[in-house]
């Protein structure tokens, strides 16, 4: 089946041509550098500890707005961590702890008076293993907008399908259960659930690692376009999806150590560390 | 190289022992299975044969049967109070035991801290599903019949079954919760939802066909248990159609008493009256299986 919505956009390979002069990508392709390169989450000296150990060392990082800014690294990095430590969702983790800042538009969410289900309203995440709710495709892209208390309108779920690109697809069997659908739809459609409520950044942890190849291309087309609208900050454990879809990469290596953060042609044409060429020619990790 | 053919290839291997102890065991293991099985057929030939003389041979008139109350004589004598009992019996007991069950065994599963005191209460609630019925009998009447002095009411009945009950309905609650994958309460609390709103939302239908099929099956126990209804003093003869606040009989305590009575054509409407109680229980359980499949598939 083919996607109607996707297919005139370029996809792959916008960064291969550029030159590495500046230090921010103004990527005329996609369109996206028309605006302002403003940093919307910012980590300072971020450490995470899961009981004693240390999963994140000292992290610094500022994620530009309306970019795709991708997270590779060996497994047992940390990248994840970094993901969940952005909306909190590391409060889950009993032995979870977090020293250090991580600045959305300048506020520390991990200050006292921050509640970390208001800041999942305005970053959204999508998951490793497509997590679609028991209910039905409607039902589930509604399910933001309920809990938010937002009005749930026929426009606002078809505006999130089609932005998730599935609304195609799913048009005619909307009250079907989402558990029915193809795990790359189901992917979707969890995507299609994190974005109908309109938040400013939404967090990938390995989005396409669970789908087949077909599926998973079909959600890297969308993650470029949705960049236009959101914030997207992907991890992801393979490196030709980074230097494809991404502006900005960070590298995690070993130990949870930040080791090189910038535009995504550099990390892959002219990395600053050893160690982290040595890592994206395959050398270990 | 040899070309050896297959069975000369295979001639040192011997498997007569093995093969042996694997009959030996597969015999066992099937006769296990099997002893159960024989003990129910034994027991419905045994109430059928008892039925059939009653109706066929004694003229036991099985629409009088399930139209009228208990009666002296054994012709008039019937078991519809007895039904109506056991049904306000297991409605009541349905309502009490899902709402304490469900919210203790949400409480355990999604807000309790894994510490001690959380094992403790865990602990005593399995030792408390294997506590004899005739005490939680005694402890209805000691609370409810007389602390509260409801007196020997129908809803004393379904306390005192309640209190039975409950801890299947949260242990069978807990392994539905446990079930529901985490990646759906994640996929929640990302969204923005807050813990109540997850496991409202999302949770708890989630693990709700797990629920109601633990449920019904723990409805299944209290429908048939008579000890706990006698202590609280259920009418052995029940007359009258009883509501909730009213004397009440329930269908084992009527085959409980006509079981014992010196006239033995009271033995036959014992077993007609279990006949009833078992499809009524078969029906409990298709219901429960129903559910099980038509749901849990979904997720």
């Amino acid at each position: 089946m083919t996607m109607a919505t996707n297919e005139t956009e370029e996809t792959g390979g916008r960064n291969d041509s550029e030159p590495l002069i500046s230090t921010e990508v103004t990527s005329s392709e996609t369109g996206r550098g028309s605006r302002a390169d403003e940093t919307v989450l910012e980590t300072r000296n971020l450490d995470v500890y899961y009981g004693d150990e240390q999963a994140l060392q000292d992290v610094s990082a500022e994620i530009p707005e309306h970019k795709v800014t991708a997270i590779i690294g060996p497994s047992g990095c940390g990248k994840s961590t970094f993901l969940r430590s952005i909306n909190r969702m590391n409060d889950q983790i009993d032995v979870a702890r977090a020293d250090g800042e991580v600045l959305f538009h300048e506020k520390n969410v991990y200050d006292e008076d921050v509640d970390p289900v208001a800041l999942r309203r305005k970053i959204g995440q999508v998951f490793q293993k497509p997590n679609p709710f028991p209910k039905s495709i409607r039902d589930n892209v509604a399910y933001g907008l309920k809990i938010q208390g937002k009005e749930v309108t026929d426009e606002a779920i078809e505006r999130a399908l089609k932005q998730a690109a599935l609304y195609e697809e799913v048009k005619d069997k909307l009250n079907s259960s989402g558990l029915d659908l193809s795990g790359g739809q189901q992917q979707r459609l969890c995507i299609a659930r994190a974005i109908a409520p309109d938040p400013e950044v939404l967090l990938m942890d390995e989005p396409t690692s669970a789908l087949d190849p077909v599926a998973a291309s079909k959600i890297e087309d969308l993650i470029s376009e949705l960049a236009r609208e959101y914030t997207v900050v992907i991890v992801t454990h393979n490196m030709q999806q980074a230097a494809r879809i991404s502006d900005k990469t960070a590298v995690f290596l070993t130990g949870g150590k930040l080791v090189e953060f910038g535009n995504t042609n550099k990390i892959f044409e002219n990395p600053d560390h050893q160690e982290v060429e040595d890592y994206i020619t395959g050398k270990f990790g | 190289m040899s070309l050896d053919t297959g069975s000369d290839l295979l001639s040192d291997v011997d498997l007569t022992w093995v093969k042996r102890k694997e009959l030996l065991f597969h015999v066992l293991l099937f006769s296990a299975a099997m002893f159960g099985v024989a003990m129910l057929a034994l027991l419905i030939f045994d109430i059928l044969i008892e039925t059939a003389y009653g109706v066929l041979i004694l003229g036991i008139d099985v629409g009088t049967f399930l139209t009228s109350g208990a009666s002296r004589t054994w012709e008039q004598a019937g078991l519809l109070p007895a039904i109506i009992g056991s049904i306000w019996l297991v409605f009541l007991t349905l309502i009490l035991s899902f709402v304490l069950g469900v919210s203790t065994a949400t409480y355990l599963e999604e807000y309790a801290p894994r510490n001690r005191t959380t094992r403790l209460i865990e602990a005593n609630l399995t030792n408390l599903a294997g506590v004899p019925s005739v005490a939680y009998g005694l402890l209805a009447l000691g609370v409810f019949v007389n602390g509260f002095r409801m007196g020997e009411i129908l809803l004393a009945g379904a306390l005192a079954l309640s209190l039975l009950v409950v801890p299947i309905v949260i242990v069978a609650s807990q392994e539905a919760l446990r079930a529901v994958p985490d990646g759906m309460r994640n996929g929640s609390l990302a969204t923005g939802a807050t813990r109540w709103q997850t496991i409202r939302g999302v949770v708890i239908p989630s693990a709700l066909p797990g629920i109601v099929t633990g449920t019904i099956l723990a409805l299944a126990r209290a429908i048939g248990e008579t000890a706990p209804l006698i202590m609280v003093g259920a009418v052995l003869e029940a007359r009258s159609t009883p509501d909730p606040t009213s004397l009440f009989g329930s269908m084992p305590t009527m085959i409980y008493y006509w079981a014992f009575r010196p006239v033995t054509e009271f033995h036959n409407l014992a077993a007609l009256a279990i006949l009833v109680l078992l499809i009524i229980l078969v029906g409990m359980y298709g219901l429960a299986f129903f559910v099980r499949n038509h749901y849990e598939t979904r997720v």
